[in-house]
């Protein structure tokens, strides 16, 4: 094509044939990277859904292929992956869901790592409500505390291990409100629907600004580790995109978010 | 009859209304008594002021029955329909489908009895269900019903709260002509034996004949005339309106029967008139009314041996007018009255000329003529 | 197949409260509301026919999502249920009717007012005739002949809530003995790939869903059959 152009640049220089050669480049230009570019296709967990937009934007930048994100609720994708649906890399809120997608032969062997260790905070809308000792919930000044469902998000079974630690199951049992993903959880209590509620960090962050309302950063020693894996799905297998974007993870780059975000190091533990 | 005889109860109505172009302007005095026809084409308004007289309709104006006034704007005052006296009857019936026909009569009976004895108004079921002939329909549901059936139903329905008033809206219209024929004698018995008022819009004339004691003639949302039906089908000036069905009603009643020509000779009331028509099985001294058209009327200015026309009766001849055509017109005669000093006032027939003739005859207010009668139509 | 925990138990007694509940109130509401529109002139009637009939074509969770927000603390509904002392609506039973009268709404307006259109005027006008007063006319004249009408929004409203799900669960909390009704319970065990479990509930909705449309349809033939014969 290149061959073809140069006579027409350098023989007639009128206006219409500039246009037509500005027009011809920019469309080469975009046939290049097509030619490299791909599309890959990622399950992210509720709680990663604002960190992982940002680096999937500088993704592309970088790389030039395109991520296609859904989020949700791990448990959900789970049931998705087992039935056939075509992600093909599952960023999930444990590192459960991923060893159990292994086992099972949804996933690559080998392809599995933690990308971020997940950090619960207490959390009201409202200033002044959640103090930064967790004193709040022994109070029990308040109607409903939100959590996610602990069946299916580990934010939620960390919120109720929280809670037995401190010995406040049984008196805030009948005041738990279940969201189907901490992402509904976090819509309880943004709206006042509930008072207070156990979400992830990185909902409450807005890099750059102030955090709004009150919190507790949970001390990691009230409940497990929650570690969060990515894996690459079998659809993905042979997808050199899909593996870009595992590898663009533990770039200085995608790190630099995903701190900012609030989320622990895997790699300093 | 069972009924305590009520007081007169004429009626009194005044209504205005606005509905797009159509304007009702009337003003309306009816008898408490008897079934007065309110008449006229399709579209003059007459479906509205019964409605309007019902309530079903708020027009501005007054409606009041003898002393029970049901609208009085001037005053602020409405009576609604369920709290009026009034029994109505449209030409679909409007039965209640999920009620056998008896539970129909009672439906209306139970309300009323509210406001009067419970015993009293059982009695007026029997009757009207005799007078309606409705007996062996008793259980069955008015889906099963032919339309004739229906519609007694729907008239003993309306009969059924004693009401004070009965008005009827073209009951007759939805029905073939045999069912018409059957249904009319009820209508005619209802007429003779119920004392209370009924109000009867209807587009033919014929019906109006057969019923009516009182006339109305509407068009266009006014009244072109309101009296008593022989006397306003007696005038000249309505040809437009009654076109080629103007002619008179009479009253009479069979005297007399001829056995040779099987003939039967009536005595009209008010007149002294040889009145001859074809023996049809009326017994002696039964009451029949007949009509005689204007078209079915010659005038001649002297009587006519020679002629086959056997009913020619001397007369004064009392109005001419235009008729609906250029060349025609149309006479009132004053027949068999017995002289300026006597008792009998005779009748008014009309008479329907050409032009020419009128002015061939030399024909007169006052002059003496001989009213020719080919056809005489027996109502009954 | 084992059967079925204590808590999908509490879901299913707990599905067929709201039913029954959302369905008495929607009857309760439902009726005026059609007979307003059916027989109304007023310029407003294609807007509150509109309206009415929003539901079934906003998604669920737009509609539960904006309960949501009118109903907590910061919306209209929220500060109105406070300020008469009755709490917040999300998270409650109560939460829970309100939000189901208004999804099956017009499931329930629409049955009812096809039945009530049906009534031709006349017949109503001859009641009026016959001494019957406004109320008495719509007991004794509208409520029989519009029978087909009632039964079908009856058992729409209440087949309609049993599988409400949008709604509940963005209001819901999922709270079990208040607010995890079948629907929800059902997701739950999906999402969690209790799959044995999740099978139990759904066999038991869609038996449910066959019976209720089939007895609609044996009932409300009926009826008609025995009207055509002439009793003796």
């Amino acid at each position: 094509m290149n061959a073809r152009l140069a006579p027409t640049l350098t023989a007639r220089m009128s206006p219409f044939s500039l246009w037509r050669s500005v027009l011809a480049a920019a469309l080469l230009g975009a046939c290049n990277m097509a030619v490299q570019a791909g599309e890959v296709s990622v399950a992210v967990a509720a709680n990663f859904a604002a960190p992982m937009a940002r680096i999937a934007a500088s993704f592309r930048l970088s790389t030039g292929h395109v991520a296609r994100l859904s989020t949700g609720s791990t448990g959900k994708f789970y049931s998705q992956i087992v039935a056939g649906a075509p992600f093909e890399i599952l960023l999930a809120a444990d590192d459960e869901t991923p060893r159990r997608l292994l086992r099972e032969g949804h996933a690559v062997a080998g392809t599995a790592s933690t990308y971020a260790i997940g950090q619960l905070v207490l959390w009201s809308a409202q200033a002044g409500v959640v103090d930064d000792q967790g004193n709040v919930l022994g109070q029990g000044r308040f109607k409903h505390l939100a959590i996610a469902n602990p069946r299916t998000s580990p934010y939620g079974a960390a919120a109720l291990q929280v809670l037995q630690k401190r010995g406040l199951l049984p008196t805030l049992q009948k005041r738990l409100v279940t969201g189907e993903s901490v992402g509904q959880a976090y819509q309880f209590v943004a709206t006042g629907n509930a008072e207070l509620g156990f979400v992830a960090l990185s909902q409450v962050l807005k890099p750059g600004q102030a955090a709004a309302g009150s919190m507790w950063r949970v001390p990691q020693a009230l409940f497990d580790e929650i570690r969060q894996d990515a894996v690459l799905l079998k659809a993905g297998a042979s997808n050199p995109a899909a593996r870009a974007l595992l590898n663009y993870l533990k770039t200085p780059a995608a790190r630099a978010v995903i701190d900012a975000y609030g989320y622990g190091d895997p790699l300093a533990r | 009859m069972s009924q305590a005889r009520t007081e007169r109860k004429p009626l009194h109505a005044q209504l205005r209304a606005e509905r797009g172009a159509f304007l009702l302007d009337v003003s309306l005095e009816l008898p408490g008594t008897g079934v007065s026809a309110l008449f006229g084409p399709s579209g003059c308004g007459k479906t509205t002021v019964l409605r309007a007289l019902a309530g079903l309709y708020r027009a501005t104006g007054r409606v009041a029955l003898g002393g029970v006034v049901w609208q009085d704007d001037a005053r602020g005052q409405w009576t609604p329909t369920h709290q009026r006296a009034l029994g109505y009857v449209i030409q679909e019936a409007a039965l209640f489908p999920h009620l056998n026909v008896l539970a129909n009569l009672q439906y209306g009976l139970r309300r009323a009895a509210a406001a009067a004895q419970q015993g009293a108004l059982q009695n007026g079921l029997d009757e009207v269900i005799e007078l309606l002939g409705i007996a062996p329909l008793l259980a069955r549901r008015p889906a099963t019903l032919s339309g004739g059936e229906r519609q007694r139903v729907a008239i003993a329905r309306a009969l059924s709260t004693r009401p004070q008033l009965l008005l009827m809206d073209e009951p007759l219209a939805a029905l073939d002509a045999g069912r018409k024929a059957e249904l009319l004698p009820y209508l005619t018995r209802l007429q003779r034996s119920q004392d209370i008022p009924i109000v009867y819009v209807s587009h033919s004339l014929d019906e109006v004949v057969q019923l009516a004691d009182h006339l109305v003639l509407m068009d266009a949302g006014k009244v072109l005339a309101s009296g008593p039906l022989a006397q306003t089908l007696a005038r000249v000036d309505l040809p437009l309106a009654l076109g080629d069905q103007a002619g008179v009603v009479l009253q009479a009643v069979v005297a007399e029967s001829d056995a040779t020509w099987h003939l039967l000779r009536l005595d009209v009331a008010g007149a002294v008139l040889p009145l001859w028509v074809r023996d049809a099985g009326q017994t002696m001294g039964q009451a029949v009314r007949l009509r005689v058209l204007a078209r079915d009327v010659s005038l001649a200015t002297a009587p006519q041996p020679g002629s086959s026309i056997g009913n020619q009766w001397p007369g004064t001849l009392e109005a001419v007018a235009d008729d609906g055509h250029a060349s025609s017109v149309l006479v009132r005669v004053r027949v068999g009255a017995d002289g300026p000093v006597g008792k009998t006032l005779g009748v008014a027939v009309l008479a329907r000329l050409t032009r020419r003739s009128f002015q061939h005859l030399r024909l007169g207010i006052g002059q003496a003529v001989w009213a020719q009668v080919k056809t005489v139509a027996l109502l009954d | 197949m084992s059967p079925m925990s204590p808590s999908d138990w509490s879901a299913v007694f707990l599905t067929a409260q709201l039913a029954a509940t959302s369905t008495l109130v929607l009857l309760l509401i439902g009726t005026p509301l059609a007979w307003w529109l059916a027989r109304t002139r007023s310029p407003l009637k294609p807007l509150a026919a509109a309206v009415v009939t929003l539901p079934l074509v906003l998604p669920p969770t737009v509609l539960g999502f904006y309960l949501l927000l009118l109903m907590g603390p910061h919306g209209p509904v929220g500060a109105a249920t406070q300020a008469l002392g009755l709490g917040r609506l999300p998270f409650t039973f109560g939460g829970l009717v309100v939000a189901s009268v208004l999804a099956s709404l017009p499931f329930v307006v629409q049955p009812l007012l096809q039945a009530f259109e049906a009534i031709p005027e006349q017949t109503l006008e001859a009641a009026a005739t016959l001494r019957a007063g406004p109320l008495d006319r719509f007991f004794s004249v509208v409520l029989p002949l519009a029978r087909p009408g009632f039964l079908t929004a009856t058992v729409l409203g209440f087949a309609h809530t049993v599988g409400e799900f949008g709604v509940v669960l963005m209001i819901g909390g999922n709270i079990e003995g208040s607010t995890r009704v079948l629907s929800v319970a059902l997701y739950d065990h999906v999402e969690a790939a209790d799959f044995a479990a999740a099978h139990r509930l759904a066999a038991g909705m869609v038996v449910f869903a066959v019976v209720v449309v089939a007895v609609m349809y044996a009932v409300n033939r009926r009826p008609r059959d025995t009207d055509t014969e002439a009793k003796a």
